[in-house]
């Protein structure tokens, strides 16, 4: 099991979506990706994302103008 | 039983598109949405950049509908290939800079490659004969099937029964009898369905389902492409068009003109590839300058601009820092352009 991050800083949603989405397309069950966000509604759209597709939202946190996600890779990814 | 066929249905985050992949869930099939970023979808953008409508709660409509129906969606960007969709469309434009026909050939045709690359069996799509002008008529509807190479294995489900049995209604793979006969403009037979299905929140979109039919949004894509002297775009173009106020006060420069903190905000990850304007003796908004170079009369003119939407518009002069692209800045001293010193036309 890995930890990864992203930087998805100053992209506008979808785009956080589009690039957590390719980003877990080349992880395994159980790794953890940290995705860093400004655009607000990445904390509404990731999570939604997370459970249509079987993955967890582990944290979800924001600080000053940026949020931090930690998504765990569900056990059928993708 | 055998296993069920797989569809993968375009989701565009309207009630149409919701239905028709509910229509063929109900019957068993296996669905899966995708939803094309172009970099024009109306996706919550605009209300990220501007402070006042952070506060209101804000969801991707492709994305909430697949959660709603239950279905993964896979959201692919196009934005470079749109490109191509959008500057030669060979169908044309609709009442503004919407390709509407080429963009559904496209849109198909990129979800016939998807579905190939994932062994899935057929597309379906939320299409509606006669429901819009020029995307959604009778003689549209098989050009789309043919463009985009999915012929007959592209399913609507809405209006299947007054179109050819396609393949999967043909192998029974579904059956037709349960498949819809909508058509035209009315939206009622969408709203009884949905409530058939239990489905009682959705989005409706205002216009379409992007900002190439938006007039004012249209007009600055064609002004970019005429100051610019070529039909030219990258995607930091098109999120630049969907904030501030823009202005053209001279055919080789526009200033686009930030309007509250949001966009301000937005904007200051562009300027180091702009020259930029802010002023420093009071408050006021950060200016970028897109176009070519830039002679002193031109650079004072935007400072005076700059200085005409910020707290100092009534002051005699103003301080305005100017910034290069390379970084180097110089302060300006201006008189405040008046506002009958800006021609209605300056405005885009
Ligand atoms: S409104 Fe925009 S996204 Fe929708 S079909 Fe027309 S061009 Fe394509």
């Amino acid at each position: 099991m890995s930890h990864h991050q992203l930087d998805a800083r100053r992209l506008l949603c979808p785009m956080p979506v589009i690039r957590t989405q390719n980003k877990v397309q080349g992880l395994a069950p159980g790794d953890t990706l940290e995705v860093i966000c400004t655009d607000p509604g990445a904390h509404h759209d990731i999570p939604a994302w997370c459970r249509i597709h079987g993955h967890h939202v582990l944290e979800s946190r924001q600080q000053g103008h940026e949020w931090i996600i930690t998504v765990q890779v569900g056990a059928s990814a993708n | 039983m055998s296993t069920p066929r797989k569809a993968v249905a375009l989701i565009s985050g309207g009630l149409d598109s919701m239905l028709a992949a509910k229509t063929l869930l109900a019957q068993g099939v296996h669905v899966e949405g995708i939803n094309f970023f172009t970099g024009f979808c109306v996706e919550g953008h605009t209300h990220a950049i501007r402070k006042k409508d952070q506060e209101k709660p804000k969801r991707n409509n492709a994305l909430w509908v697949a959660e709603q129906i239950g279905i993964k969606l896979h959201i692919v960007d196009v934005v470079d290939e749109y490109k191509d969709v959008l500057l030669n469309p060979k169908h044309g434009y609709g009442s503004n800079m919407n390709p509407c026909l080429d963009c559904k050939g496209f849109m198909v045709k990129k979800a016939h490659e998807w579905m190939l690359a994932h062994g899935f069996d057929f597309i379906i799509t939320g299409e509606v004969i006669g429901q819009r002008p020029m995307s959604q008529r009778k003689d549209t509807m098989p050009v789309i099937a043919r463009e985009s190479g999915a012929l007959d294995r592209l399913l609507r489900p809405l209006c299947a029964k007054l179109l050819p049995p396609t393949l999967p209604e043909r192998e029974g793979w579904v059956d037709r009898e349960r498949l819809h006969d909508f058509s035209g403009r009315t939206r009622k037979p969408q709203m009884a369905l949905a409530e058939q299905f239990g489905i009682a929140e959705y989005a409706q979109p205002a216009g379409g389902c992007c900002f190439l039919t938006d007039v004012s949004y249209s007009k600055k894509l064609v002004d970019l492409w005429t100051g610019r002297g070529t039909r030219e775009y990258d995607f930091d173009d098109l999120m630049l068009l969907k904030v501030g106020r823009h202005l053209r006060p001279r055919p080789h420069f526009k200033l686009i003109v930030g309007r509250e903190e949001g966009e301000n905000r937005f904007m200051e990850g562009y300027r180091h590839q702009f020259t930029h304007f802010q002023t420093v003796s009071c408050p006021g908004p950060l200016v970028l300058a897109d176009g070519g170079a830039l002679s002193d009369d031109d650079l004072h003119l935007a400072a005076g601009l700059a200085a005409r939407f910020s707290q100092g518009r009534d002051a005699a002069q103003v301080d305005v820092q100017v910034t290069d692209k390379t970084g180097v800045s110089r302060t300006l001293t201006v008189a405040p352009l008046s506002a009958g010193q800006i021609p209605a036309e300056w405005y885009v």
